[in-house]
């Protein structure tokens, strides 16, 4: 602390600290403790706040134990974005490793711009070019029914498999970028030597280039995995009342069933949800938070 | 044919499909726009028009909503960004246990999913200070986040700073609001601008965190969202072409300055 303080000043020290503990506290701290604290309070009229009813609960937990079909749409939030994940993670290792590895380097700058303005693209605009994909009267059904694989339009839209697809080409780019950084700082020597002494292309991946990308591939599944679970876009324009996502769920408790302590718990459970996944892959890549948190 | 041209030839094809997979989506979407039918798509072409731009020109909702989003970026520029800048300059100077901890409470918001920021500001706000959803609050929990990717940028640039430059000018007798203003803060420029361009994009474009705050304002992309669900036209398809032709503009534009940036300033190592 003495070190900011010789270096500004005291009148900016103070600026920078105020500014620092507003941004914080105010906005980044106090609202997620509170928002804990409100989701172990039961959903009181103003009247009754403070009064003898007013007191720590689990039931707020305890419903989507009890909610058949909040606890299947929680479950399947799991393992659709844990597919997600997956499917991210095969399709984009070997853009990245081309791009890291292989890729002639003056041919580098224009192959990055060209992922760079997709993933600049808003997020919701993607998922609506997916929209228009998967319509009813749509080029993927006209392409479908023209090969003859179906006599008729198929509904694409408004099931889970929609969703999905959606979401691996909106988050794709969340995982390519933090790979081919991780890879980038790879020796191409090493793959060469590794060549010469006889090792084939699934051994030096296994051997070499993974390990040495693990940081990357942790932090490009745990953003995929987040930005999945915790979409609201994509299952709102490519979904239907048949794909709910847990998200849409929260959203209901807030401004549909007006009880916000059981949207602030169902939120806090999809907090917890994001935190194991990010404890999981620490532990299978076996990274330090300092290697993801850079 | 040989394992080496087999593999070049297979990557090759595998890097067309990428793009492809990438590009594709959103050229059918470009082409919906021009195609003269009541929904859009691509499949049957009906003709070519160009009347949807008209029908988006006559959208007096759609004008209301950019205005909100033009007023939500500005707002989340002036918070974010000078935010992101103390908790730079602030991190540049610590070196122990309590940057990390700093660091990682700071990159938190990045790592939380939207809806929840959105959630905690909307509960946190309400219970303390009576502020319900509305313009104020969503500038409030985008800035939230934006801050921490502005702070990233800054830091970034901090750390190539010659900070013998600040020291000299403090033993020649200048006053620290004096090194602020003529050293260290023209330093940053570059990493000023770019943090705010990124500032206003991450909050034109943000959805999931608005969605819970905005109470009954409307952004452009709240109100693109909607059109999508509920009076679908190739208009919402003439919006989003020139949003994105505006933004493949500003990338590319952001790119060229950023390399040409770091090639005036090579890396010390």
């Amino acid at each position: 602390m003495g070190g900011v303080l010789r270096r500004y000043g005291p009148v900016l020290t103070a600026a920078i600290l105020l500014a620092v503990a507003a941004w914080l506290l105010l906005l980044v701290v106090l609202p997620q403790l509170l928002m804990v604290d409100f989701s172990f309070r039961p959903s009181l009229p103003p009247s009754k706040a403070g009064g003898p009813e007013d007191v720590y609960t689990l039931r707020n937990y305890a419903t989507l134990w009890t909610n058949q079909i909040h606890l299947a749409i929680f479950l399947k939030t799991i393992w659709a974005s844990s597919l997600v994940t997956a499917v991210t993670l095969a399709v984009c290792y070997p853009v990245a490793f081309y791009m890291a590895q292989v890729a002639p380097r003056r041919r580098l700058p224009l192959l990055v711009l060209m992922l760079v303005v997709p993933f600049w693209i808003n997020e919701l605009l993607r998922t609506f070019a997916w929209y228009i994909i998967l319509a009813f009267n749509g080029p993927l059904n006209a392409i479908l029914v023209g090969l003859g694989l179906y006599s008729e339009p198929q509904r694409l839209l408004g099931g889970d498999a929609g969703v999905i697809v959606g979401m691996v080409y909106v988050y794709i780019l969340f995982m390519v970028f933090p790979i081919m950084n991780a890879m980038e700082s790879l020796d191409r020597n090493q793959i060469e030597a590794a060549r010469d002494l006889g090792a084939g292309w699934l051994r030096i991946h296994r051997r070499i280039v993974i390990p040495h990308a693990k940081p990357g591939i942790a932090v490009g599944c745990i953003m995929t995995f987040m930005l999945a679970a915790g979409s609201y876009a994509v299952p709102a324009l490519l979904g239907g009342p048949q794909s709910r996502w847990f998200t849409e769920v929260i959203y209901n408790w807030f401004f549909e069933g007006g009880n916000w302590n059981q949207g602030a718990a169902y939120a806090f459970i999809l907090l917890i949800l994001c935190v194991a996944f990010i404890l999981l892959m620490m532990r299978l890549f076996r990274v330090g938070l300092t290697d993801i948190a850079k | 044919m040989t394992a080496a041209t087999f593999r070049r030839w297979a990557t090759g094809a595998y890097l067309v499909l990428f793009f492809g997979y990438l590009f594709l989506p959103l050229g059918i979407m470009a082409a919906a726009t021009f195609n003269s039918s009541r929904f859009p798509t691509v499949t049957p072409w009906m003709g070519f028009t160009l009347q949807w731009f008209g029908a988006l020109w006559a959208d007096q909702r759609m004008w209301q909503a950019l205005g909100t989003s033009l007023l939500v970026g500005a707002g989340v520029i002036a918070v974010a960004v000078p935010l992101g800048l103390a908790a730079a300059l602030l991190l540049d100077r610590l070196h122990s246990r309590a940057r990390t901890f700093l660091y990682a409470v700071m990159v938190s918001p990045l790592l939380t999913p939207g809806v929840i920021v959105g959630i905690s500001t909307l509960v946190f706000w309400r219970e303390w200070f009576g502020v319900t959803g509305g313009l104020f609050l969503t500038i409030l929990a985008q800035s939230s986040f934006i801050a921490a990717y502005a702070m990233l940028l800054f830091l970034a640039r901090l750390q190539r700073f010659d900070q013998t430059l600040e020291e000299a000018a403090l033993d020649l007798g200048a006053t620290h609001g004096q090194v602020f203003r003529r050293i260290t803060l023209p330093y940053l420029t570059p990493a000023i601008l770019s943090a705010s361009f990124l500032a206003f994009l991450q909050s034109f474009e943000n959805y999931n965190t608005t969605l819970f705050v905005r109470g009954l304002d409307t952004t452009l992309t709240v109100y693109i969202a909607s059109k999508v669900r509920t009076g679908l036209t190739p208009a919402v398809n003439a919006l989003s072409l020139i949003l994105i032709a505006l933004t493949i503009l500003g990338a590319v534009v952001y790119e060229i300055l950023r390399r040409r940036e770091a090639r005036r300033q090579p890396d010390p190592a």
